[in-house]
């Protein structure tokens, strides 16, 4: 049976010490968890060892830590793979971060995460008396939710979510992930009154920085920065919803900004995206900004002409595609995890039969729900 | 090696000196480049949070063009947003035929048509991949030696790791530590290396953009880097050209040099500071050039 050392992050608040790593070495297949293995050293060298845990198959949610750094579920993680990206070839598990800890692997997520989940207003609200039986919606109409709906609230994602851990109060990936399954919802009948109150909470939708932490994380292909995206557009788009966080009105300088000109004009974007120049709004915040523009004439970065009297040169195929896209009715969109891939054979088709000759070190194309 | 040539916008924008010290950088490589210049922006995630369809339309665009660039071996960009955008479009193109063809319509009446399967690399990603770092090394000329430099690798390159094709074969998440290795230098690890440098909620959030630039930015004061190298211009914006301001928030003094990834090969491979632009940041850099003209000035033999 072959041996891995697990590298266990020891806390006990109550004991009023500081945090110590405990190494424990454990023998079981590599086929078997990182969960198996803790269990396995708690059940023969410290029965102290906190971990959460309870259907042991990746269903219940409940054994959420970090894993080499980055956040998973121990019941989902193989020890052999683990072994591999292990540090000094022991395998180094943690809490999750932007929680407290309340002992060794289990954190509080009552603190943090529960209480996110309950700020988005987590159940169905729809429209006049409910009907006499059940409600009756196309199939189809449920699929673009499905995604948010494959959550398992482990808490993964809000583990290592960038905004947070500058940001405690940001509502976070699996709150908004949530908060799209009931606006995508067509039951629901409170759609623009949840976008209203995400977009004007200064840490609501728009406090999302992008940075693709919560994709990473989730164990079950939820991706909640595309949930995320998806609120914006529905609220920006649809509702046209002015937040006071300046979020749809960047979006909106930022698509006119390229449809002028091709290329982003950095000069125009900052005070369009506080609603243009001469708005009431913009003239604090330009301001402030002043001595950022000021060190970036001084350096040479741009030059006043440059900035104030560009001409508009969008190529006019550009123009053209904005047009043309702006004007359809429904915006099309293609969610990859509702359509999966195509299998390669399908897809080389006659199109590119020798990719691979061509050189291509493009990503292997995944399964939808891998 | 030739490239369709993929700038952005930021690099001709807001910092001009990546786009410079990457044109001089390219010919002390071998690496012939053809300029994009009719293609557009690639939407930064902005577009797509808008449109998706507008987003991978414009990317579409800028894919095919790139493929009637004749005896081009491939793709190459200067910024990791670019990268982690286009790759978002592509994988959708090329996942899905009706899809790509809906989108070819609408390139159809300029002429355009893009075939599924464009590579496009940084210029990070060419150099460990197609370059090679044997022959990287083999141009160094001055190299960085006891410079400690910090990667900031930011998200877009780095994230999600299976669209950008990170693996244990290409381990693309470790390339700016090998490239700084090959340059002669010391890589220095901090917490904050594949952290997001705030710059995206910069016009929602002030305050939460630039406490994340700040603390990656002390991160790297605490372990003592000299200085950090991003593959990003939107990175080095929020990093260097607001760093006065991630300061204040920070509550602590800061003066990092940040550098833009051709810079740092610039330097080693002995271009002078000057002419890779390094003047045109606002925390100057002042640790490399003294070191690249005093301490380490000689040029190998």
């Amino acid at each position: 049976m072959p041996e891995y050392t697990l590298r266990i992050r020891r806390y006990s608040p109550e004991s009023g010490e500081a945090a110590y790593w405990d190494d424990f070495t454990i023998d079981l297949d590599g086929h078997r968890s990182v969960l198996d293995g803790i269990l396995q050293a708690r059940d023969r060298q410290d029965g102290s060892i906190g971990i959460r845990c309870s259907c042991r198959a990746a269903i219940c949610g409940s054994c959420g830590v970090r894993i080499n750094g980055k956040p998973t579920l121990a019941c989902h993680t193989h020890l052999d793979e683990a072994a591999e990206t292990a540090p000094d070839g022991a395998i180094v598990v943690e809490p999750m971060g932007n929680m407290p800890v309340l002992k060794d692997l289990i954190v509080d997520m009552d603190a943090v995460h529960w209480k996110k989940i309950q700020r988005v207003t987590p159940w169905l609200i729809p429209d006049g008396d409910p009907p006499e039986r059940e409600y009756i919606v196309p199939a189809e109409s449920m699929i673009d939710v499905t995604q948010s709906m494959a959550c398992i609230q482990c808490g993964a994602c809000v583990s290592d979510c960038l905004s947070m851990e500058v940001d405690p109060l940001f509502v976070g990936p699996a709150a908004l992930a949530k908060a799209y399954r009931f606006v995508g919802d067509p039951r629901d009948g409170q759609q623009y009154e949840r976008l209203k109150d995400l977009s004007e909470d200064p840490h609501g939708i728009y406090d999302c920085t992008h940075c693709f932490n919560c994709i990473e994380a989730c164990p079950k292909g939820v991706a909640p920065m595309s949930q995320i995206m998806r609120l914006r557009r529905i609220a920006g788009s649809d509702h046209e919803i002015e937040d006071r966080n300046n979020g749809h009105r960047h979006e909106k300088a930022f698509v006119r900004n390229i449809e002028r000109n091709g290329l982003l004009h950095e000069a125009d974007l900052l005070p369009d995206s506080y609603g243009g120049k001469f708005h009431p709004r913009a003239v604090p915040e330009l301001l402030d900004s002043l001595p950022v523009i000021l060190r970036a004439l001084q350096r040479g970065k741009v030059t006043p002409p440059k900035a104030l009297l560009h001409p508009h040169k969008a190529p006019k195929d550009v123009k053209r595609i904005f047009q043309q896209i702006h004007e359809k009715d429904d915006r099309y969109e293609l969610n990859l995890y509702v359509v999966g891939y195509e299998d390669e054979e399908d897809a080389a088709g006659a199109s590119q039969p020798d990719a691979d000759a061509a050189g291509s070190h493009l990503p292997e194309e995944r399964s939808p729900n891998a | 090696m030739k490239v369709a040539y993929w700038p952005g916008c930021v690099s001709r924008g807001f910092t001009p000196e990546l786009h410079g010290s990457m044109a001089k950088v390219a010919p002390l490589l071998d690496i012939e480049m053809v300029e994009l210049d009719r293609a557009a922006c690639c939407g930064a995630g902005v577009l797509a949070e808008h449109n998706q369809e507008l987003a991978d339309t414009l990317n579409a665009r800028t894919f095919a063009l790139a493929q009637q660039v004749d005896g081009a071996d491939l793709m190459m960009n200067i910024c990791s947003t670019c990268q982690g955008a286009q790759n978002e479009c592509q994988e959708r193109l090329d996942a899905n035929t009706d899809y790509r063809e809906h989108v070819n319509q609408t390139l159809a009446s300029e002429s355009l048509r893009y075939e599924k399967g464009v590579v496009n690399k940084h210029f990070l990603w060419l150099m460990v991949e197609e370059i090679g770092l044997d022959t990287v090394r083999s141009k160094v000329k001055r190299p960085l030696t006891d410079l400690r430099v910090g990667p900031f690798y930011g998200c877009y390159i780095v994230r999600p790791t299976d669209r950008l094709g990170i693996s244990r074969d290409n381990p693309r998440d470790t390339y700016l530590h090998q490239l700084i290795d090959a340059l002669g230098g010391t890589v220095v690890d901090y917490a904050g290396m594949y952290k997001c440098c705030g710059f995206p909620i910069i016009t929602m959030n002030k305050e939460a953009s630039l406490k994340q630039a700040g603390r990656h930015l002390g991160d790297a004061i605490d372990a003592e880097a000299d200085c950090l190298v991003t593959p990003c211009p939107l990175c080095h914006l929020n990093l260097d050209l607001q760093q006065p301001g991630a300061e204040r928030l920070a509550g602590r003094s800061l003066g990092m040099p940040v550098l833009h990834l051709p810079q740092l090969v610039g330097l080693a491979f002995g271009l002078e500071p000057k002419e890779l632009g390094m003047s045109k940041h606002v925390v100057k850099p002042t640790s490399v050039i003294d070191w690249s003209t005093s301490v380490v000035g000689s040029v190998a033999a």
